[in-house]
C-alpha cells in the first residue's frame, strides 16, 4: 500500500498526470495551464512533459473553451478544461448548460461527453471580486451535469481520477483556499464511488453535512463541541449531483439532527435540497428542523468582509446550539 | 428559532486570512514577437519627431508638459500602488508600467461628455477623467467594489470579467446616438480580451447600429501567460475589417500618437461615422498583477528590449530637445511626485474597513424582505459577541 502525504494542489497535479500518461485521448485545455501551470499551478510542469498538443494553452474565451471541449469529445477525446475563477465560468455558462448538459439525452444516448469541467471556488483567499463564488447549486440544477467537490488531497486525487474516466460531463469544484493543506494519499486502492458521501467524522448527537471547503471547518466546530461533550458526527458529501442521501440518512436517524453547511448563498442553495428531501425521509427521526449555514443573499462581498460573510467556527456552532435546542 | 435566543458568547476561534495565489518558480524563455507591422507614430523611441499623413498634431509647450506630467504621476502612483501591495496594505494590484502613453493619450483625447468603460488597469484614463488616485484602491485594498460613482466623471467601474464591458460601451453608445448627442464612448481592453465572445459582440452591434464608440485595445503583449499569438493569427487592428469598420494600430508607447489617433477615431464616432478599432502595440513591462510572476513564461531580454522605447524617457528627450521644458520644471514635477505618492501611502493606510453591515447594502436598489430577514439576523448575531464585551 502505497502512502504520500501531499497536498490538495500536489494531488490534483498527480491525478492529471496520470490520467494523460493512462490515457492517450485525454487533453488538458484552458487559459494559462501551460508553460506558467494555471494560476494556481495545478497544471505546473504538466505541458512540458507531455507537450503542447496534449496540454492546450488557449485563447482567452471561456465559451471557446467549453465549446470547443465538446467537439473534441464527439471526436473521442477527453478533455479536462480549466476555469481560471469561479466568476469567470459564466461565459461558458450556456456551452454548458445547453449543450454540454443536453447533448447526451438528445442524442438518445448515441454519444458521450466525457468533459470534466475544473472551476477553483470558494473564499476565503483575500481576493478582488469575482474570485471567490461558489455557483455550484446553478449547476447541480441541470439535469445531466455531474458536480463534485473534494475536500482532501486524497479524495482530490481519486475523485479525478474518477471524473476522467466518467463518460458524462462532470463539473469538478476545487476547494482553492484549500489548495495548500496536505493529506495522506493512499495511492493504489480507489476509494468508493465518485457520487459516495463519506463519513468524516463520527459522533452521535448531530450531523453535520458539509463538502469542500467547509468540510474542515466542521471538523473544527465538531472537535471544539467534543470539548462541551457534544458528540457530532461530520459527513463529506464529496458529490453535490448526484447526492448520496442514503448516507445522509443512516446519519441522521441515528443523530436526529442536521446542520448543512456551504459557502454558498442559503437561498436556494444545496442546504435547501438537503434539507428537503432529509425532511421526507427522515421526518420521524427529526428531533429538530434542518438548520442551514452559509452565504447571504447578498454580493459576495470585498475581501474584508469577507470573514464575515463565510460560515465560520462559530456561525457552525451556533447552529449546532440552536439545533440542539430543541 | 433565531438566533436572539442563543447565549451570547465570545469567537472560539478568531479566522485567519490565508494569502492570495502562491507564487510560482523559475523561468523559460519564449520567442519574441515575429514582427511589428505598421504603426503610427509621431515620436520614434529616440524622441525625434516625426510626421505622418493621416494623422497631425500640434501642440503647445504646455500641452506637452502636461502629457508628461500626467505621465510620470501616473507612474508614480503606480509604483506606490506596487510598493503598498508589498507591503502588505493591498491585496493586489495590476500594474500599467509602460502602458502610460497609451492611457494618457487615448485619456487625454477625450471629451468630458465623452464616456469611458475601463477593464482594471486603466489608472492613467482614470487620472486624466479626475478619479482620485486613492479611489482606485479600495477594490485591491478589500474594502468595496469600486469606489466612485461612474457618472461624477464619465469613467464607468472597473470590470473584472474580461470583455464585459465593451458591450455596455456599445449599448450607451447606441443610446448616445438614440439621444442625438455628440459625445463618444471609449472601451478599454486587452489583446487577451479580443477573444472573448462579448468583444466580437460588442463589435457586431456597434458596427450594424452605427455606434459611436472607439474600442481601444492595449496590446501590451500577454495576456498573463498567453503571449498574443495565443489570441490571434492577424494584427488585432485588422479584425475591425472583417465586421465592417476601420481599424487602426498604433505606437502605443507614443503619446503623441496615440493622442492623435484616438482623436480622431473620437471625432469619427462624433460625426455620426460609427467605431474603430485602435490597437496600442505597447508593452506590459511588469507582472500581470502582484501575484503572478513572469519570469516562468518570458525572458528577460524581452522587457529590456521595451524598455528602450519607454514612453515617458521619449517625450522627455524630445521636450528637452524642443527646450519645452526647463530643469525647474522637472525638479518640480520630481517634488510633485513625491507628494502624490505621500498622499496616496497615507489615503490607503487610512482607509477603514467596512462597516459590516455593508454586506446587506445595495443588493436591491428597491429592497427585498429575504435581505432585511437576513441582515436583522446578521445583526443580532454580532450583537451576541457584543453582549459579552468582546
Ligand atoms: C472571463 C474571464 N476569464 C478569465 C479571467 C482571468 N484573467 C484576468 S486578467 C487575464 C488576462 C487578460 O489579458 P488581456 O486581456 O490581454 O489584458 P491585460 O491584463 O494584459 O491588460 C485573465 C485570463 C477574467 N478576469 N475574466
Amino acid at each position: 500500500m502505497a502512502m504520500e502525504k501531499m497536498s490538495i494542489a500536489k494531488a490534483l497535479n498527480e491525478s492529471l498526470r496520470k490520467a494523460l500518461d493512462t490515457d492517450p485521448k485525454v487533453l488538458i485545455m484552458g487559459e494559462d495551464v501551460g508553460k506558467l501551470g494555471g494560476v494556481f499551478r495545478i497544471t505546473d510542469g504538466l505541458q512540458k512533459d507531455f507537450g503542447e498538443d496534449r496540454v492546450i494553452d488557449t485563447p482567452l474565451a471561456e465559451s471557446g473553451i467549453v465549446g470547443t471541449a465538446i467537439g473534441l469529445a464527439l471526436r473521442g477525446y477527453r478533455p479536462i478544461v480549466e476555469i481560471q475563477f469561479d466568476g469567470f465560468v459564466f461565459p461558458a455558462y450556456d456551452q454548458i448548460v445547453t449543450q454540454l448538459a443536453k447533448m447526451h439525452a438528445r442524442a438518445l444516448g448515441k454519444i458521450k461527453l466525457p468533459v470534466v469541467v475544473r472551476i477553483p471556488y470558494g473564499g476565503g483567499i483575500g481576493a478582488v471580486e469575482h474570485h471567490s463564488e461558489s455557483p455550484e447549486a446553478l449547476f447541480a440544477h441541470v439535469a445531466g451535469l455531474k458536480v463534485v467537490s473534494p475536500s482532501n488531497a486524497s479524495d482530490a486525487y481519486w475523485m479525478m481520477q474518477q471524473a476522467v474516466q466518467s463518460d458524462d460531463p462532470i463539473i469538478f469544484f476545487e476547494p482553492k483556499r484549500r489548495y495548500w493543506d496536505k493529506g495522506e494519499v493512499e495511492t493504489d486502492s480507489i476509494p468508493g464511488p465518485l457520487h459516495r458521501a463519506s463519513v468524516a467524522r463520527t459522533g452521535s448527537d448531530l450531523t453535520l453535512v458539509a463538502y469542500g471547503p467547509m468540510v474542515k471547518v466542521c471538523l473544527e466546530a465538531a472537535a471544539a463541541a467534543q470539548e462541551e461533550g457534544k458528540s457530532i458526527e461530520v459527513l463529506d458529501l464529496r458529490s453535490m449531483s448526484p447526492i448520496d442521501f442514503d448516507t445522509i440518512q443512516t446519519s441522521v436517524e441515528k443523530t436526529g439532527r442536521l446542520v448543512v453547511v456551504h459557502e454558498a448563498p442559503v437561498f436556494y442553495g444545496s442546504g435547501a435540497e438537503i434539507a428537503a428531501r432529509i425532511t421526507e425521509r427522515c421526518f420521524y427521526h427529526l428531533e429538530a428542523p434542518v438548520l442551514r449555514v452559509g452565504g447571504y443573499h447578498a454580493p459576495y462581498p470585498p475581501a474584508r468582509l469577507e470573514d464575515e460573510y463565510l460560515p465560520g467556527l462559530d456561525r457552525v456552532l451556533d447552529a449546532v446550539d440552536r439545533s440542539l435546542a430543541y | 428559532m433565531t438566533v436572539e435566543s442563543t447565549a451570547a458568547r465570545k469567537p472560539r476561534r478568531s479566522s485567519k486570512r490565508t494569502s492570495a495565489v502562491k507564487t510560482p518558480a523559475k523561468t523559460s524563455a519564449r520567442t519574441p514577437q515575429s514582427s511589428e507591422p505598421e504603426l503610427v507614430q509621431l515620436l520614434t523611441p529616440e524622441g525625434e519627431r516625426v510626421e505622418h499623413p493621416d494623422y497631425q498634431i500640434d501642440l503647445t509647450a504646455e500641452e506637452l508638459r502636461g502629457l508628461y506630467r500626467d505621465m510620470v504621476l501616473t507612474r508614480r502612483f503606480d509604483a506606490e500602488a506596487t510598493a503598498l501591495q508589498r507591503q502588505g496594505e493591498l491585496g493586489l494590484w495590476a500594474s500599467l508600467l509602460g502602458q502610460e502613453a497609451a492611457q494618457i493619450g487615448s485619456g487625454r483625447a477625450l471629451r468630458d461628455d465623452d464616456y469611458v468603460f475601463p477593464t482594471y488597469r486603466e489608472h492613467g484614463v482614470a487620472w486624466c477623467r479626475g478619479v482620485d488616485p486613492t479611489n482606485l484602491l479600495g477594490m485591491f485594498r478589500g474594502v468595496n467594489h469600486g469606489g466612485w460613482d461612474p457618472n461624477t466623471n464619465n469613467f464607468h467601474l472597473y470590470t473584472i470579467v474580461i470583455g464585459s464591458q465593451t458591450l455596455h460601451a456599445t449599448g450607451y453608445a447606441m443610446g448616445v446616438a438614440k439621444d442625438g448627442a455628440d459625445s463618444a464612448v471609449i472601451a478599454y481592453f486587452g489583446d487577451g480580451a479580443s477573444s472573448q465572445g462579448d468583444v466580437a459582440e460588442s463589435f457586431t452591434f456597434s458596427a450594424v447600429y452605427n455606434a459611436p464608440v472607439v474600442f481601444f485595445c492595449q496590446n501590451n503583449q500577454w495576456a498573463i501567460s498567453e503571449p498574443t499569438e495565443k489570441q490571434t493569427r492577424v494584427p488585432l487592428y485588422q479584425r475591425a475589417q472583417g465586421f465592417g469598420f476601420p481599424g487602426v494600430r498604433v505606437d502605443g508607447n507614443d503619446v503623441l500618437a496615440c493622442l492623435a489617433v484616438t482623436r480622431s477615431a473620437l471625432e469619427r464616432a462624433r460625426r455620426g461615422e460609427g467605431p474603430t478599432l485602435v490597437e496600442a502595440f505597447t508593452y506590459r513591462m511588469g507582472a500581470h498583477t502582484t501575484s503572478d510572476d513572469p519570469t516562468k513564461y518570458r525572458a528577460d531580454e524581452e522587457r529590456a528590449s521595451w524598455e528602450a522605447k519607454d514612453p515617458i524617457l521619449r517625450l522627455r528627450t524630445y521636450l528637452e530637445k524642443q527646450q519645452a521644458a526647463d530643469e525647474a520644471f522637472f525638479t518640480a514635477l520630481e517634488e510633485e511626485s513625491e507628494a502624490l505618492g505621500k498622499r496616496v501611502r497615507e489615503a490607503v493606510r487610512a482607509m477603514p474597513d467596512p462597516d459590516r453591515m455593508a454586506i446587506f447594502d445595495h443588493a436591491y436598489a428597491d429592497g427585498n424582505p429575504l435581505v432585511d430577514e437576513e441582515r436583522a439576523q446578521f445583526a443580532a448575531y454580532q450583537a451576541s459577541f457584543a453582549e459579552e464585551g468582546n
